[in-house]
C-alpha cells in the first residue's frame, strides 16, 4: 500500500465523491432544480460559486447532486456484470467439455462486440433512463469476468480441497457458490476497480447524448449537453459538469493504476 | 498433408469467428428493435388510425409473421446491404450510411496517425528513461487521456482554439463557401479537394479536421503510450538487448533494430484496437464538432427515434469493429513466428 500513492489519492477522490453523493442535501447550497429565470446564465459569484445554467439553476448544487446518478449507474453495473460473468465463468470452468465450449464461444462473441456503440443502440432503441444505461453497460461488459473466473476455476478444479468437498457430498450449486466462488472473487473485485473509470465515461457520454437519467434530474453528462449551445459565451455551464466527470474518472484510474503497480510490478 | 491442412483449418476457424460475431450482432440489433417500446406501425400510420389501417400497415411491414421469419427477412436484408428505410429521411439507410461513412473514416484515420505517432513516441521516451521526470510526465498525460470525457474536451477545444484564438476552422468538414464547389469523388474531402486541384478548399478542409482529429488522437495516445512503455520495459531486460549492448551497439540502434521489430506485434494490436475504438468514439466527437459522419447520423437518428437508422449505423460500426480486430489477430499471427505453433 505504501508503495502506491496513486492508489491512496484515487481512493480519496472516489471516497469524497461517494460522501458528496450521500450527503448532497446537506452540502448543496440550493435546490438543484430550483429555477430562477431572472438569474439565468450568471457567471461565478459569491451567491453562485460556479454560476447558473440556462434556467437559473445553481450549478454547484447540480454538480453536487449530479454525483448521485453517476455513482448509482456504475454501482448497478458492477452488481450486474460481475455476478453474471463470474457465474458463466465458474460453470464453464467447472463442468468443462461441451458446456465450456458453448459458454466460451458465447463469451468470445460478446467480447468481440463494440461496447460503446451497442450500449448506445440499446438505450437509444429501448428507452433512456438509469436502469437501461446500467443494463446496457452490464450486458456488454461481463465477458472478461467470465474468462478470468473460468481460468481460475479450471486451475482449482483438480485441487485437493475441491476433491475433499466433493467427497463430503457437496456438489452442484453449493460447491460452486461455497467453495469455488470465494477464491474467484478477489481478482474479480480488482477487475471491477479497473473497469469503473471507463464506465464513468460511457455513462456520462450517454447522459451527454440525452440517454441517461430523465430531466430535470442533475447529471454531469447532461450538464455538459445543457452548456453546449452557450459554450462560446457562457462556457462555465458546460465546464463544471465535464470537470467533475474528469475528476471522478481520474480517481478511478489512479486507483486502478495503483492496484496494477501492486499486483504486477513489471508495469511499475 | 498436415502442413497444408493446419493453416487452412486456422483460416476456417478465423472466418468462422468473424461470421459468428457478425451473426451475433445482427441478432442483437434485431432483438433491440423487437423489444423496443417504439411501435414502427404507429410511426407510419399515426396513433389515430383505424384498427384495419393499423393491421394493413403491420402486414405490409411483415410484422404479423412469425418471429423467426421476421428475423430471416431482417438478416437477409442486412447481408445484402439493405438496412430498411430511415423513418426520418425516407431514404434507404444504406444510402445514408454510404454518404456518411467516408467522413468518419477520414477523421478516425487522421486521428489514429497522429495518435499512434504521439503514443509510440511518448511510450518510447517513458520506457527508455523509466522513473524520471519524463516517465512521470508521460504517465500524467496518459492518465488525463484516459480520464477526460471526450465530448467535453472537444467543446473546450472549440471554445479555445476556434472561438477565442481562431487557430482552426470551426464545426463541420468545410466552410459553406466550399461545400457547393467540392465534387464528391471518393467522399474523403482531403483527397477530393486535391483531385480537384482546389488548394484553398484543401487547406480549408485541413483546418476543419485538425481540431476533432487532435481531440480524438489525444484519447488514443494515452492507451498506445502506456502499452508501448510496458512492452519496451519488458524487452529491455532480455538477453538479446544485453548481447547487443555488449557488442557495442548504440542505444538508438538497439531501439530501432532490435526492440521495435520485436514489439511490432504488440504495437500493431494496440494501434488497431485504438482505431476500432476511435470509430466507435465518433458518436461523441462528431456530435460536438457537427462532423457529418456515422456518429452524427446516429445521434440525429436518436433524436428522431429513427430505429432503422440507429440500428443500421450500429451494424456498420460494429461490423468494422469486429472485422478490424479479427484482421489484426490474423496479421499479428503472421508477424510473430512464436504464435505460429
Amino acid at each position: 500500500m505504501n508503495r502506491s500513492p496513486s492508489l491512496i489519492i484515487g481512493a480519496c477522490i472516489v471516497g469524497l465523491a461517494i460522501l458528496i453523493a450521500v450527503f448532497a442535501p446537506l452540502i448543496a447550497p440550493y435546490d438543484p432544480n430550483l429555477q430562477a429565470i431572472a438569474d439565468r446564465l450568471q457567471p461565478a459569484s459569491a451567491l453562485h460559486w460556479l454560476g447558473t445554467d440556462g434556467f437559473g439553476r445553481d450549478l454547484l448544487s447540480r454538480l453536487i447532486y449530479g454525483a448521485r446518478p453517476t455513482l448509482e449507474i456504475i454501482s448497478l453495473v458492477a452488481l450486474l456484470m460481475a455476478p453474471l460473468g463470474i457465474a458463466i465463468g465458474i460453470v464453464a470452468g467447472y463442468y468443462g467439455g461441451f458446456v465450456d465450449r458453448l459458454l466460451m464461444r458465447f463469451t468470445d462473441m460478446t467480447m468481440s462486440f463494440p461496447r460503446l456503440i451497442l450500449s448506445f443502440a440499446f438505450v437509444a432503441v429501448l428507452g433512456p433512463g438509469l436502469l437501461n444505461v446500467a443494463l446496457a453497460l452490464a450486458l456488454t461488459s461481463w465477458p472478461p469476468y467470465a474468462r478470468q473466473a473460468r481460468v481460475e476455476t479450471r486451475a482449482m478444479r483438480r485441487s485437493d480441497y475441491v476433491a475433499s468437498a466433493e467427497m463430503l457430498g457437496i456438489r452442484g450449486p453449493r460447491l460452486l457458490a461455497g467453495h469455488v466462488l470465494p477464491l474467484v472473487l478477489p481478482l474479480a473485485l480488482v477487475r471491477i476497480a479497473l473497469d469503473l473509470a471507463g464506465m464513468v465515461l460511457i455513462a456520462a457520454g450517454l447522459g451527454f447524448l440525452g440517454l441517461g437519467v430523465l430531466p430535470p434530474t442533475a447529471e454531469w453528462g447532461k450538464m455538459v449537453a445543457d452548456g453546449t449551445p452557450v459554450i462560446f459565451d457562457q462556457w462555465w455551464v458546460a465546464a463544471s459538469g465535464g470537470g467533475a466527470i474528469l475528476v471522478l474518472s481520474l480517481g478511478f484510474n489512479l486507483m486502478a493504476d495503483g492496484l496494477r503497480d501492486i499486483l504486477d510490478p513489471r508495469h511499475g | 498433408m498436415r502442413p497444408i491442412a493446419k493453416p487452412l483449418a486456422g483460416l476456417l476457424r478465423w472466418l468462422g469467428s468473424i461470421a459468428l460475431g457478425l451473426a451475433g450482432l445482427i441478432l442483437v440489433t434485431f432483438l433491440f428493435a423487437h423489444f423496443s417500446p417504439i411501435d414502427p406501425v404507429i410511426r407510419i400510420v399515426g396513433d389515430k388510425a383505424t384498427p384495419e389501417t393499423y393491421d394493413a400497415a403491420k402486414a405490409a411491414l411483415g410484422l404479423d409473421r412469425p418471429l423467426i421469419l421476421q428475423f430471416a427477412h431482417y438478416a437477409g436484408g442486412v447481408l445484402t446491404g439493405d438496412f430498411g428505410t430511415a423513418w426520418s429521411t425516407g431514404q434507404p439507410v444504406g444510402v445514408d450510411l454510404a454518404r456518411a461513412f467516408p467522413a468518419t473514416v477520414e477523421l478516425a484515420t487522421i486521428a489514429i496517425i497522429i495518435g499512434a505517432a504521439a503514443g509510440v513516441g511518448l511510450g518510447l521516451i517513458a520506457g527508455l528513461w523509466p522513473g524520471g521526470w519524463r516517465d512521470a510526465t508521460v504517465r500524467v498525460v496518459s492518465l488525463l487521456g484516459y480520464s477526460v470525457p471526450i465530448f467535453w474536451l472537444g467543446l473546450l477545444a472549440l471554445l479555445l482554439f476556434y472561438a477565442r484564438l481562431h487557430w482552426f476552422g470551426g464545426p463541420g468538414r468545410q466552410d459553406v463557401t466550399y461545400e457547393m464547389t467540392t465534387v464528391p469523388v471518393t467522399g474523403f474531402l482531403l483527397i477530393d479537394t486535391l483531385l480537384a486541384g482546389d488548394k484553398d478548399a484543401f487547406f480549408d478542409a485541413i483546418s476543419h479536421i485538425c481540431l476533432p482529429a487532435l481531440v480524438l488522437a489525444f484519447y488514443s495516445t494515452a492507451g498506445i503510450a502506456r502499452l508501448t512503455r510496458a512492452a519496451i520495459l519488458e524487452e529491455l531486460h532480455k538477453e538479446y538487448v544485453t548481447t547487443a549492448r555488449a557488442k557495442g551497439a548504440s542505444q538508438a540502434r538497439i531501439v530501432l533494430r532490435h526492440i521495435l521489430p520485436n514489439i511490432r506485434a504488440t504495437l500493431i494490436t494496440v494501434i488497431a484496437l485504438a482505431y476500432a475504438v476511435l470509430l466507435e468514439g465518433a458518436v461523441f466527437t462528431e456530435t460536438v464538432f457537427a462532423w457529418p459522419g456515422i456518429g452524427r447520423y446516429l445521434t440525429i437518428s436518436l433524436f428522431a427515434s429513427d430505429i432503422p437508422a440507429i440500428l443500421g449505423g450500429t451494424l456498420l460500426i460494429g461490423a468494422c469493429f469486429i472485422t478490424l480486430n479479427s484482421v489484426t489477430d490474423l496479421l499479428v499471427g503472421g508477424l510473430d513466428p512464436r504464435l505460429k505453433r
